[in-house]
Protein backbone atom coordinates (compact mmCIF):
# COMPACT_ATOMS: atom_id res chain seq x y z
CA UNK A 1 0.00 0.00 0.00
CA UNK A 2 1.44 3.35 -1.01
CA UNK A 3 -1.02 5.87 0.23
CA UNK A 4 1.50 8.64 -0.50
CA UNK A 5 0.84 8.39 -4.22
CA UNK A 6 -2.70 9.72 -3.94
CA UNK A 7 -3.15 12.49 -6.45
CA UNK A 8 -4.89 14.86 -4.07
CA UNK A 9 -2.13 15.05 -1.47
CA UNK A 10 0.21 18.01 -1.18
CA UNK A 11 3.72 17.93 0.25
CA UNK A 12 5.73 21.07 0.76
CA UNK A 13 9.28 20.94 2.06
CA UNK A 14 11.63 23.80 2.93
CA UNK A 15 9.93 26.01 0.39
CA UNK A 16 11.39 29.48 -0.22
CA UNK A 17 10.19 32.24 -2.46
CA UNK A 18 11.94 35.49 -3.21
CA UNK A 19 10.94 37.92 -5.93
CA UNK A 20 14.29 39.71 -5.99
CA UNK A 21 17.01 38.15 -8.12
CA UNK A 22 20.03 39.55 -6.29
CA UNK A 23 20.87 39.37 -2.64
CA UNK A 24 20.54 42.68 -0.81
CA UNK A 25 23.50 44.62 0.62
CA UNK A 26 23.59 42.42 3.71
CA UNK A 27 24.02 39.39 1.47
CA UNK A 28 20.56 38.01 2.34
CA UNK A 29 17.82 37.26 -0.15
CA UNK A 30 14.56 39.03 0.63
CA UNK A 31 12.08 36.21 1.13
CA UNK A 32 8.31 36.45 0.90
CA UNK A 33 7.97 33.03 2.45
CA UNK A 34 10.80 31.10 4.00
CA UNK A 35 11.21 27.47 5.03
CA UNK A 36 7.60 26.45 4.67
CA UNK A 37 6.85 22.82 5.51
CA UNK A 38 3.37 21.43 5.08
CA UNK A 39 1.71 18.12 4.39
CA UNK A 40 -1.94 18.19 3.38
CA UNK A 41 -3.76 14.87 3.29
CA UNK A 42 -6.05 13.86 0.46
CA UNK A 43 -9.60 15.11 0.92
CA UNK A 44 -8.64 17.50 3.68
CA UNK A 45 -10.02 21.02 4.12
CA UNK A 46 -6.97 23.06 5.01
CA UNK A 47 -7.16 26.77 5.81
CA UNK A 48 -4.21 29.13 5.50
CA UNK A 49 -4.81 31.96 7.93
CA UNK A 50 -2.75 35.09 8.26
CA UNK A 51 -2.68 38.87 8.10
CA UNK A 52 -2.66 40.74 4.80
CA UNK A 53 0.67 40.69 3.01
CA UNK A 54 1.99 37.61 4.78
CA UNK A 55 2.46 35.59 1.62
CA UNK A 56 -0.65 33.37 1.81
CA UNK A 57 -1.52 34.11 -1.79
CA UNK A 58 2.09 33.59 -2.83
CA UNK A 59 2.06 30.15 -1.24
CA UNK A 60 -1.20 29.36 -3.04
CA UNK A 61 0.28 30.57 -6.35
CA UNK A 62 3.28 28.32 -5.81
CA UNK A 63 1.03 25.30 -5.32
CA UNK A 64 -0.98 26.33 -8.36
CA UNK A 65 2.22 26.60 -10.39
CA UNK A 66 1.62 30.23 -11.39
CA UNK A 67 4.94 31.40 -9.99
CA UNK A 68 8.17 29.46 -9.67
CA UNK A 69 9.77 28.78 -6.34
CA UNK A 70 13.23 29.95 -5.35
CA UNK A 71 14.12 26.69 -3.61
CA UNK A 72 12.50 23.74 -1.84
CA UNK A 73 9.85 21.29 -2.94
CA UNK A 74 6.15 21.38 -3.77
CA UNK A 75 4.71 18.01 -4.66
CA UNK A 76 1.16 17.12 -5.60
CA UNK A 77 0.78 13.38 -5.37
CA UNK A 78 4.19 12.16 -6.48
CA UNK A 79 4.76 14.94 -8.95
CA UNK A 80 6.81 18.10 -8.46
CA UNK A 81 4.78 21.20 -9.32
CA UNK A 82 6.32 23.10 -12.21
CA UNK A 83 3.39 24.65 -14.02
CA UNK A 84 -0.40 24.99 -13.66
CA UNK A 85 -2.27 21.72 -14.11
CA UNK A 86 -5.84 20.53 -14.34
CA UNK A 87 -5.43 18.60 -11.11
CA UNK A 88 -5.27 21.94 -9.25
CA UNK A 89 -8.17 24.33 -9.81
CA UNK A 90 -8.04 27.91 -8.58
CA UNK A 91 -10.94 30.03 -7.36
CA UNK A 92 -9.79 33.62 -7.40
CA UNK A 93 -10.69 36.42 -5.02
CA UNK A 94 -12.03 38.67 -7.77
CA UNK A 95 -14.65 36.99 -9.94
CA UNK A 96 -14.71 40.02 -12.24
CA UNK A 97 -11.10 39.60 -13.22
CA UNK A 98 -11.17 35.83 -13.56
CA UNK A 99 -14.53 35.08 -15.21
CA UNK A 100 -14.85 35.63 -18.95
CA UNK A 101 -17.39 38.45 -19.33
CA UNK A 102 -18.03 37.66 -23.01
CA UNK A 103 -19.27 34.16 -22.13
CA UNK A 104 -22.57 33.24 -20.52
CA UNK A 105 -22.75 31.36 -17.24
CA UNK A 106 -22.99 28.06 -19.10
CA UNK A 107 -20.17 28.93 -21.48
CA UNK A 108 -17.95 29.95 -18.56
CA UNK A 109 -18.66 26.66 -16.80
CA UNK A 110 -17.95 24.70 -20.00
CA UNK A 111 -14.71 26.57 -20.79
CA UNK A 112 -12.31 23.91 -19.56
CA UNK A 113 -14.33 21.16 -21.24
CA UNK A 114 -14.31 23.06 -24.51
CA UNK A 115 -10.53 23.42 -24.30
CA UNK A 116 -10.37 19.63 -24.02
CA UNK A 117 -12.65 19.34 -27.08
CA UNK A 118 -15.35 17.43 -25.23
CA UNK A 119 -18.47 17.17 -27.44
CA UNK A 120 -21.24 19.70 -26.81
CA UNK A 121 -23.83 17.17 -25.65
CA UNK A 122 -21.48 15.79 -23.03
CA UNK A 123 -20.46 19.30 -21.97
CA UNK A 124 -24.09 20.18 -21.38
CA UNK A 125 -24.65 17.21 -19.08
CA UNK A 126 -21.63 18.19 -17.00
CA UNK A 127 -22.38 21.91 -16.89
CA UNK A 128 -26.03 21.24 -15.99
CA UNK A 129 -24.87 19.17 -13.05
CA UNK A 130 -22.48 21.74 -11.62
CA UNK A 131 -24.67 24.76 -12.33
CA UNK A 132 -27.37 22.97 -10.35
CA UNK A 133 -24.88 22.05 -7.60
CA UNK A 134 -23.97 25.70 -6.99
CA UNK A 135 -27.63 26.74 -7.20
CA UNK A 136 -27.56 28.68 -10.45
CA UNK A 137 -30.11 26.71 -12.47
CA UNK A 138 -32.17 29.10 -14.55
CA UNK A 139 -29.30 31.58 -14.92
CA UNK A 140 -27.39 29.63 -17.62
CA UNK A 141 -27.89 32.22 -20.32
CA UNK A 142 -26.94 35.26 -18.25
CA UNK A 143 -23.65 37.06 -18.60
CA UNK A 144 -21.45 37.65 -15.53
CA UNK A 145 -22.28 41.37 -15.50
CA UNK A 146 -25.92 40.47 -14.88
CA UNK A 147 -25.07 38.55 -11.70
CA UNK A 148 -24.46 39.59 -8.09
CA UNK A 149 -21.07 39.11 -6.44
CA UNK A 150 -22.13 35.90 -4.72
CA UNK A 151 -23.54 34.44 -7.92
CA UNK A 152 -20.31 35.22 -9.75
CA UNK A 153 -18.34 33.29 -7.16
CA UNK A 154 -20.77 30.40 -7.65
CA UNK A 155 -19.99 30.51 -11.37
CA UNK A 156 -16.27 30.37 -10.58
CA UNK A 157 -16.85 27.38 -8.34
CA UNK A 158 -18.96 25.55 -10.94
CA UNK A 159 -16.41 26.41 -13.61
CA UNK A 160 -13.55 24.72 -11.77
CA UNK A 161 -15.62 21.79 -10.47
CA UNK A 162 -16.70 20.85 -14.00
CA UNK A 163 -13.06 19.98 -14.76
CA UNK A 164 -13.08 17.52 -11.85
CA UNK A 165 -9.84 18.71 -10.22
CA UNK A 166 -8.33 16.75 -7.31
CA UNK A 167 -7.47 19.93 -5.46
CA UNK A 168 -9.27 23.24 -5.03
CA UNK A 169 -7.12 26.26 -4.28
CA UNK A 170 -9.25 29.14 -3.04
CA UNK A 171 -7.84 32.63 -2.54
CA UNK A 172 -10.16 34.58 -0.20
CA UNK A 173 -13.06 33.83 -2.54
CA UNK A 174 -15.70 35.26 -0.20
CA UNK A 175 -13.72 38.32 0.91
CA UNK A 176 -15.63 40.74 -1.28
CA UNK A 177 -19.12 39.45 -0.40
CA UNK A 178 -21.58 40.90 2.08
CA UNK A 179 -21.81 39.10 5.42
CA UNK A 180 -25.05 37.25 4.71
CA UNK A 181 -24.03 36.00 1.28
CA UNK A 182 -20.66 35.00 2.68
CA UNK A 183 -22.32 32.86 5.36
CA UNK A 184 -24.46 31.07 2.77
CA UNK A 185 -21.49 30.47 0.50
CA UNK A 186 -19.44 29.08 3.38
CA UNK A 187 -22.18 26.59 4.23
CA UNK A 188 -22.57 25.51 0.64
CA UNK A 189 -18.84 25.16 0.12
CA UNK A 190 -18.65 22.80 3.09
CA UNK A 191 -21.54 20.76 1.68
CA UNK A 192 -19.96 20.56 -1.76
CA UNK A 193 -16.59 19.62 -0.30
CA UNK A 194 -18.12 16.91 1.89
CA UNK A 195 -19.88 15.35 -1.09
CA UNK A 196 -16.57 14.95 -2.95
CA UNK A 197 -13.10 13.70 -2.10
CA UNK A 198 -11.39 16.90 -3.12
CA UNK A 199 -8.64 18.52 -1.15
CA UNK A 200 -9.27 22.19 -0.44
CA UNK A 201 -6.70 24.81 0.45
CA UNK A 202 -8.52 27.94 1.48
CA UNK A 203 -6.78 31.25 2.09
CA UNK A 204 -8.37 33.79 4.41
CA UNK A 205 -7.57 36.46 6.99
CA UNK A 206 -10.86 35.93 8.80
CA UNK A 207 -10.52 33.75 11.92
CA UNK A 208 -14.24 32.98 12.10
CA UNK A 209 -14.29 31.89 8.46
CA UNK A 210 -11.25 29.69 9.08
CA UNK A 211 -13.02 28.01 12.01
CA UNK A 212 -16.27 27.56 10.10
CA UNK A 213 -14.56 25.80 7.22
CA UNK A 214 -11.27 24.21 8.10
CA UNK A 215 -10.44 20.73 9.30
CA UNK A 216 -7.00 22.13 10.05
CA UNK A 217 -5.85 25.71 10.19
CA UNK A 218 -2.30 26.79 9.40
CA UNK A 219 -1.31 30.12 10.89
CA UNK A 220 1.12 32.13 8.83
CA UNK A 221 3.47 34.51 10.59
CA UNK A 222 3.50 38.13 9.41
CA UNK A 223 5.74 38.75 6.39
CA UNK A 224 8.38 39.11 5.14
CA UNK A 225 10.04 35.72 5.49
CA UNK A 226 6.69 34.32 6.48
CA UNK A 227 6.19 30.69 7.39
CA UNK A 228 3.53 28.45 8.88
CA UNK A 229 4.08 28.98 12.59
CA UNK A 230 1.27 26.85 14.06
CA UNK A 231 -1.20 24.29 12.86
CA UNK A 232 -4.49 23.86 14.69
CA UNK A 233 -6.74 20.85 14.45
CA UNK A 234 -10.39 21.79 14.54
CA UNK A 235 -12.12 18.81 16.13
CA UNK A 236 -15.61 20.21 15.66
CA UNK A 237 -18.34 18.53 13.62
CA UNK A 238 -19.87 20.16 10.52
CA UNK A 239 -21.93 22.27 10.31
CA UNK A 240 -19.98 24.30 12.82
CA UNK A 241 -21.84 26.00 15.63
CA UNK A 242 -20.68 29.58 16.04
CA UNK A 243 -22.13 29.85 19.52
CA UNK A 244 -20.56 26.72 21.00
CA UNK A 245 -17.99 27.19 23.80
CA UNK A 246 -15.39 25.08 21.95
CA UNK A 247 -15.65 27.43 19.00
CA UNK A 248 -14.93 30.41 21.26
CA UNK A 249 -11.97 28.76 22.94
CA UNK A 250 -10.35 28.02 19.59
CA UNK A 251 -11.21 31.47 18.31
CA UNK A 252 -9.49 33.13 21.28
CA UNK A 253 -6.51 30.83 21.02
CA UNK A 254 -5.97 31.67 17.37
CA UNK A 255 -6.69 35.34 17.98
CA UNK A 256 -3.81 35.47 20.47
CA UNK A 257 -1.34 34.87 17.61
CA UNK A 258 -2.26 38.13 15.98
CA UNK A 259 -2.30 40.38 19.02
CA UNK A 260 1.33 41.15 19.72
CA UNK B 1 -41.89 59.12 -24.46
CA UNK B 2 -42.46 62.77 -23.66
CA UNK B 3 -38.83 63.11 -22.57
CA UNK B 4 -37.73 61.73 -25.93
CA UNK B 5 -40.05 64.13 -27.77
CA UNK B 6 -38.76 67.00 -25.70
CA UNK B 7 -35.16 66.15 -26.54
CA UNK B 8 -35.96 65.74 -30.22
CA UNK B 9 -37.70 69.11 -30.19
CA UNK B 10 -34.72 70.71 -28.50
CA UNK B 11 -32.37 69.24 -31.11
CA UNK B 12 -34.53 70.58 -33.89
CA UNK B 13 -34.60 73.99 -32.23
CA UNK B 14 -30.80 74.06 -32.04
CA UNK B 15 -30.43 73.12 -35.69
CA UNK B 16 -32.91 75.80 -36.68
CA UNK B 17 -31.14 78.39 -34.53
CA UNK B 18 -27.87 77.40 -36.20
CA UNK B 19 -29.33 77.93 -39.64
CA UNK B 20 -30.76 81.30 -38.66
CA UNK B 21 -27.42 82.45 -37.22
CA UNK B 22 -25.59 81.19 -40.28
CA UNK B 23 -28.02 83.05 -42.53
CA UNK B 24 -27.71 86.29 -40.55
CA UNK B 25 -23.91 86.16 -40.58
CA UNK B 26 -23.92 85.57 -44.33
CA UNK B 27 -26.06 88.69 -44.74
CA UNK B 28 -23.55 90.69 -42.72
CA UNK B 29 -20.42 89.49 -44.52
CA UNK B 30 -21.80 88.88 -48.00
CA UNK B 31 -22.07 85.59 -49.92
CA UNK B 32 -18.49 85.69 -51.31
CA UNK B 33 -16.96 85.63 -47.84
CA UNK B 34 -19.59 83.56 -46.09
CA UNK B 35 -22.18 81.87 -48.30
CA UNK B 36 -25.46 81.44 -46.46
CA UNK B 37 -27.59 78.30 -46.26
CA UNK B 38 -29.62 79.20 -49.33
CA UNK B 39 -26.57 79.92 -51.43
CA UNK B 40 -24.91 76.73 -50.27
CA UNK B 41 -28.04 74.73 -51.05
CA UNK B 42 -28.07 76.18 -54.54
CA UNK B 43 -24.39 75.33 -55.03
CA UNK B 44 -25.02 71.86 -53.70
CA UNK B 45 -27.95 71.34 -56.06
CA UNK B 46 -25.75 72.44 -58.95
CA UNK B 47 -23.10 69.86 -58.02
CA UNK B 48 -25.72 67.18 -57.44
CA UNK B 49 -27.36 67.74 -60.79
CA UNK B 50 -24.21 67.32 -62.85
CA UNK B 51 -23.32 64.27 -60.77
CA UNK B 52 -19.95 65.47 -59.49
CA UNK B 53 -20.91 65.65 -55.82
CA UNK B 54 -22.09 62.04 -55.56
CA UNK B 55 -19.15 60.88 -57.65
CA UNK B 56 -16.70 62.71 -55.39
CA UNK B 57 -18.35 61.47 -52.22
CA UNK B 58 -18.24 57.96 -53.67
CA UNK B 59 -14.57 58.11 -54.60
CA UNK B 60 -13.51 59.62 -51.26
CA UNK B 61 -15.56 57.06 -49.32
CA UNK B 62 -14.10 54.24 -51.38
CA UNK B 63 -10.55 55.39 -50.64
CA UNK B 64 -11.22 55.75 -46.93
CA UNK B 65 -13.06 52.45 -46.58
CA UNK B 66 -10.51 50.49 -48.61
CA UNK B 67 -7.46 51.86 -46.79
CA UNK B 68 -9.14 51.68 -43.40
CA UNK B 69 -10.34 48.09 -43.86
CA UNK B 70 -6.99 46.82 -45.13
CA UNK B 71 -5.16 48.82 -42.47
CA UNK B 72 -7.30 47.42 -39.65
CA UNK B 73 -7.04 43.86 -40.96
CA UNK B 74 -3.24 44.05 -40.97
CA UNK B 75 -2.98 46.03 -37.74
CA UNK B 76 -5.01 43.71 -35.51
CA UNK B 77 -2.77 40.62 -35.87
CA UNK B 78 0.34 42.82 -35.70
CA UNK B 79 -0.93 44.42 -32.49
CA UNK B 80 -1.70 41.00 -31.03
CA UNK B 81 1.78 39.68 -31.79
CA UNK B 82 3.51 42.78 -30.43
CA UNK B 83 1.36 42.64 -27.30
CA UNK B 84 1.86 38.94 -26.70
CA UNK B 85 5.55 38.49 -27.48
CA UNK B 86 7.79 40.41 -25.07
CA UNK B 87 10.99 40.56 -27.15
CA UNK B 88 9.10 41.79 -30.22
CA UNK B 89 7.40 44.41 -28.07
CA UNK B 90 10.71 45.64 -26.66
CA UNK B 91 11.92 46.10 -30.22
CA UNK B 92 8.72 47.56 -31.69
CA UNK B 93 7.59 49.96 -28.98
CA UNK B 94 10.17 52.73 -29.47
CA UNK B 95 9.65 52.45 -33.21
CA UNK B 96 5.86 52.74 -32.82
CA UNK B 97 6.18 55.72 -30.53
CA UNK B 98 8.52 57.40 -32.98
CA UNK B 99 6.42 56.90 -36.06
CA UNK B 100 3.03 57.68 -34.58
CA UNK B 101 4.03 61.34 -34.28
CA UNK B 102 4.53 61.63 -38.02
CA UNK B 103 1.14 62.62 -39.45
CA UNK B 104 0.01 60.90 -42.68
CA UNK B 105 -0.07 64.22 -44.57
CA UNK B 106 3.70 64.51 -44.13
CA UNK B 107 4.10 61.36 -46.20
CA UNK B 108 2.04 62.45 -49.21
CA UNK B 109 4.93 63.36 -51.50
CA UNK B 110 6.87 60.23 -50.61
CA UNK B 111 3.85 58.02 -51.12
CA UNK B 112 3.30 59.58 -54.55
CA UNK B 113 6.89 58.80 -55.44
CA UNK B 114 6.65 55.27 -54.07
CA UNK B 115 3.14 54.23 -55.14
CA UNK B 116 2.40 56.49 -58.13
CA UNK B 117 -0.21 59.15 -58.74
CA UNK B 118 -3.14 56.69 -58.86
CA UNK B 119 -5.38 55.13 -56.20
CA UNK B 120 -2.64 53.03 -54.62
CA UNK B 121 -0.86 55.99 -53.05
CA UNK B 122 -4.09 57.31 -51.49
CA UNK B 123 -5.14 53.94 -50.14
CA UNK B 124 -1.63 53.41 -48.82
CA UNK B 125 -1.85 56.74 -47.03
CA UNK B 126 -5.15 55.80 -45.34
CA UNK B 127 -3.66 52.44 -44.49
CA UNK B 128 -0.80 54.23 -42.78
CA UNK B 129 -3.20 56.57 -40.96
CA UNK B 130 -5.19 53.57 -39.69
CA UNK B 131 -2.42 51.10 -39.00
CA UNK B 132 -0.62 52.67 -36.04
CA UNK B 133 -3.74 53.69 -34.15
CA UNK B 134 -5.18 50.19 -34.40
CA UNK B 135 -1.86 48.54 -33.54
CA UNK B 136 -1.41 50.71 -30.46
CA UNK B 137 -4.96 50.14 -29.24
CA UNK B 138 -4.80 46.38 -29.83
CA UNK B 139 -1.46 46.26 -28.06
CA UNK B 140 -2.84 48.17 -25.09
CA UNK B 141 -5.76 45.73 -25.01
CA UNK B 142 -3.48 42.70 -24.93
CA UNK B 143 -1.46 44.23 -22.10
CA UNK B 144 -4.64 44.97 -20.11
CA UNK B 145 -5.93 41.39 -20.07
CA UNK B 146 -6.14 40.48 -16.40
CA UNK B 147 -3.57 37.95 -15.29
CA UNK B 148 -6.31 36.04 -13.41
CA UNK B 149 -8.09 35.27 -16.70
CA UNK B 150 -4.97 33.82 -18.26
CA UNK B 151 -4.11 31.90 -15.10
CA UNK B 152 -7.56 30.41 -14.74
CA UNK B 153 -7.60 29.36 -18.43
CA UNK B 154 -4.19 27.80 -18.00
CA UNK B 155 -5.18 25.82 -14.93
CA UNK B 156 -8.29 24.60 -16.78
CA UNK B 157 -6.01 23.00 -19.32
CA UNK B 158 -5.93 25.60 -22.10
CA UNK B 159 -2.83 25.54 -24.29
CA UNK B 160 -0.94 28.77 -25.02
CA UNK B 161 -2.57 28.93 -28.44
CA UNK B 162 -6.02 28.36 -26.94
CA UNK B 163 -5.33 31.15 -24.44
CA UNK B 164 -4.61 33.56 -27.30
CA UNK B 165 -7.69 32.43 -29.22
CA UNK B 166 -10.20 32.09 -26.37
CA UNK B 167 -8.98 34.61 -23.79
CA UNK B 168 -6.67 37.28 -25.18
CA UNK B 169 -8.49 37.99 -28.45
CA UNK B 170 -12.02 38.20 -26.99
CA UNK B 171 -10.76 40.29 -24.06
CA UNK B 172 -9.07 42.68 -26.50
CA UNK B 173 -12.07 43.18 -28.81
CA UNK B 174 -13.27 46.43 -27.18
CA UNK B 175 -9.79 47.95 -27.56
CA UNK B 176 -9.54 46.88 -31.20
CA UNK B 177 -12.94 48.38 -31.82
CA UNK B 178 -12.01 51.70 -30.19
CA UNK B 179 -8.87 51.72 -32.32
CA UNK B 180 -10.64 51.19 -35.62
CA UNK B 181 -13.26 53.77 -34.71
CA UNK B 182 -10.63 56.38 -33.88
CA UNK B 183 -8.75 55.49 -37.06
CA UNK B 184 -11.82 56.37 -39.09
CA UNK B 185 -11.43 60.02 -38.04
CA UNK B 186 -7.74 60.13 -38.91
CA UNK B 187 -8.49 58.48 -42.25
CA UNK B 188 -10.85 61.28 -43.22
CA UNK B 189 -8.26 63.91 -42.35
CA UNK B 190 -5.61 62.08 -44.37
CA UNK B 191 -7.75 61.59 -47.47
CA UNK B 192 -8.78 65.24 -47.68
CA UNK B 193 -5.13 66.30 -47.48
CA UNK B 194 -4.14 63.81 -50.14
CA UNK B 195 -6.97 64.82 -52.47
CA UNK B 196 -6.16 68.49 -52.10
CA UNK B 197 -2.55 67.99 -53.09
CA UNK B 198 -2.60 65.13 -55.54
CA UNK B 199 -5.91 64.26 -57.08
CA UNK B 200 -8.44 65.43 -59.62
CA UNK B 201 -11.49 63.95 -57.99
CA UNK B 202 -12.86 63.50 -54.48
CA UNK B 203 -14.28 65.80 -51.82
CA UNK B 204 -10.84 67.16 -50.92
CA UNK B 205 -10.28 68.04 -54.57
CA UNK B 206 -13.68 69.78 -54.66
CA UNK B 207 -12.84 71.93 -51.64
CA UNK B 208 -9.40 72.83 -52.95
CA UNK B 209 -10.38 73.34 -56.59
CA UNK B 210 -13.32 75.61 -55.77
CA UNK B 211 -10.86 78.33 -54.85
CA UNK B 212 -9.97 78.72 -58.54
CA UNK B 213 -13.56 79.80 -59.28
CA UNK B 214 -13.97 81.57 -55.95
CA UNK B 215 -16.95 79.30 -55.25
CA UNK B 216 -17.02 79.47 -51.45
CA UNK B 217 -20.49 77.91 -51.58
CA UNK B 218 -18.96 74.75 -53.13
CA UNK B 219 -16.37 74.72 -50.34
CA UNK B 220 -19.26 74.74 -47.87
CA UNK B 221 -20.92 71.90 -49.76
CA UNK B 222 -17.65 69.94 -49.47
CA UNK B 223 -17.33 70.64 -45.75
CA UNK B 224 -20.91 69.59 -45.04
CA UNK B 225 -20.50 66.43 -47.14
CA UNK B 226 -17.40 65.54 -45.15
CA UNK B 227 -19.15 66.06 -41.84
CA UNK B 228 -22.07 63.92 -42.93
CA UNK B 229 -19.84 61.17 -44.33
CA UNK B 230 -17.86 61.00 -41.10
CA UNK B 231 -20.95 61.13 -38.93
CA UNK B 232 -22.78 58.43 -40.86
CA UNK B 233 -19.84 56.02 -41.12
CA UNK B 234 -19.08 56.43 -37.42
CA UNK B 235 -22.70 55.73 -36.52
CA UNK B 236 -22.67 52.77 -38.89
CA UNK B 237 -19.53 51.31 -37.37
CA UNK B 238 -20.87 51.90 -33.85
CA UNK B 239 -24.15 50.22 -34.76
CA UNK B 240 -22.40 47.19 -36.24
CA UNK B 241 -20.17 47.06 -33.16
CA UNK B 242 -23.12 47.11 -30.82
CA UNK B 243 -24.97 44.54 -32.88
CA UNK B 244 -22.19 42.00 -33.32
CA UNK B 245 -19.84 42.66 -30.43
CA UNK B 246 -22.01 43.56 -27.44
CA UNK B 247 -21.06 40.37 -25.61
CA UNK B 248 -17.44 41.53 -25.69
CA UNK B 249 -18.36 44.74 -23.90
CA UNK B 250 -18.62 47.01 -26.95
CA UNK B 251 -21.54 49.23 -25.98
CA UNK B 252 -20.83 52.81 -26.94
CA UNK B 253 -23.11 54.38 -29.54
CA UNK B 254 -22.14 57.98 -28.92
CA UNK B 255 -19.23 59.46 -30.80
CA UNK B 256 -15.74 59.17 -29.39
CA UNK B 257 -13.74 62.21 -28.55
CA UNK B 258 -10.18 61.40 -27.60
Amino acid sequence: MRAASKRNEIHIERLNKSYSQQASASGELHYIIQDVDLAVKGGEFFVLLGPSGCGKSTLLSLIAGFVSKTSGQVRVGEKEVERPGQDRAVVFQQADSSLFPWLTVRENVEFGLRMKRIPAAERKVISDKFIALVGLSGHEKKFPRELSGGMKQRVQLARVLSNDPAILLMDEPFGALDAMTRRTMQKELVNIWRSTDKTVIFVTHDIQEALLLGGRIGIMSPGPSSRISHIYDVPLAYPRDLSSPEFHVLHDQIQSHFEE
Amino acid sequence: MTAKLKRGGLHLLFVLAGFVLWHLLSLVYGPEILPGPIYTAQGGYELLRDGTLLQYIGISSYRVLAGWTIGSLIAIPVGLVIGKVGPIRAFAEPFLNFIRFIPPIAFITLFLVWFGIGETSKIALILYATFFIVVLNTLTGVLSVEEDKIRSARSMGASEWQIVLHVIIPATVPYMFTGIRLAMGTSFMAIIGAEMIASNEGVGYLIWNSRLFFRTDWIFVGLISLGLMGFLTDRGVAWIGKRLLSRYGVVSTTSLRR
